[in-house]
């Protein structure tokens, strides 16, 4: 496997081979802090990423790639709805904006945990595609992360992809 | 609590939202937020008269966080009124920087109310 850091930046692989774990506290942090919900990981949720929202954050400099978020409609309006009251989160762009915002926290809050990218990554401002119906085609998927967690029944994925 | 009448900086209108609902849920006593995209049209407000407190991201397009606190140093009506910057930044770098820049606290996101009134309850009456 390639590193998934720059090597001029010296992250070992040890520390590279932690990057999951640290994905996914990350990840139940924001939503815990953020949206008071807990996730629970689930190592064998039996199906591909999926859900009609997908939150992305790219990442720039130490490490080049994306960290997505992906969820239901139903879901995204639910944690909007936590994160700023109901009648916020019935406005659909609003319920986007949310997830995004979302998304950008756990791609910051992942960053911030790691000294190899602490000062030398930055991140995009998030973008959301709405809709289920596209394919994502970047680096190898041996470079990269997905992560499954379950929030009241209904799958959350999070996953980091490295540009190589 | 002195009731508060501040100014919430970030590019993002949710991001906005979520701040003013944290300091609601921190126990703030709001009774005005004005909002602004980015530096330049936080500038704007805070020129337009007192403010309480104002809380800035620091990576915005057309005036980042940083940039406003030095312009801010250079209005009067900004004297005395406590900046906290409220960041993902997961960088120490950029926060040290604002501290210098004149910034009186940092919140980094992901945040609880808890934290939000740890943080900012002791800069609440700091305008003299």
């Amino acid at each position: 496997m390639r590193p998934l850091v720059n090597p001029s930046h010296q992250a070992s692989n040890q520390a590279e081979s932690s990057w999951k774990a640290i994905l996914e506290c990350a990840a139940m942090e924001v939503f815990e802090m953020m949206a008071g919900v807990h996730l629970e990981p689930n190592p064998e949720p039996g199906e591909e990423p999926s859900g009609e929202q997908t939150a992305m954050v790219g990442m720039a400099g130490a490490l080049c790639g994306m960290i997505t978020l992906r969820c239901s409609q139903e879901m995204s309006k639910r944690f909007a709805s936590l994160m700023l009251g109901e009648a916020a989160a019935a406005n659909p762009t609003t319920a986007r904006d949310a997830l995004g915002e979302l998304c950008n926290m756990v791609a910051g809050n992942f960053k911030g945990k790691i000294n190899a990218l602490k000062d030398q990554c930055m991140l995009s401002v998030p973008t959301v595609i709405s809709g289920e119906d596209y394919s994502m085609d970047t680096a190898d998927p041996n470079e990269g992360i997905t992560i499954a967690f379950t929030c009241d029944g209904n799958l959350v994925w999070v996953c980091l992809i490295v540009q190589p | 609590m002195k009731k508060l009448k501040i100014l919430i900086v970030d590019d993002s209108s949710v991001m906005r939202k979520i701040v003013e609902r944290a300091l609601r849920q921190a126990g703030l006593d709001l009774t005005e937020v004005l909002e602004a995209g980015n530096g330049a049209e936080a500038l704007a407000e805070v020129q337009k008269g007192a403010l309480d407190m104002i809380f800035s991201d620091i990576n915005m397009p057309v005036m980042d966080g940083l940039e406003f606190l030095k312009n801010l140093a250079t209005l009067e009506s900004a004297k005395g009124v406590p900046v906290v910057m409220i960041t993902t930044e997961g960088s120490d770098a950029r926060v040290v920087e604002a501290i210098a820049a004149g910034a009186r606290a940092y919140l980094r996101k992901p945040f609880t109310p808890e934290q939000v009134k740890e943080r900012v309850t002791p800069l609440i009456g700091g305008r003299p």
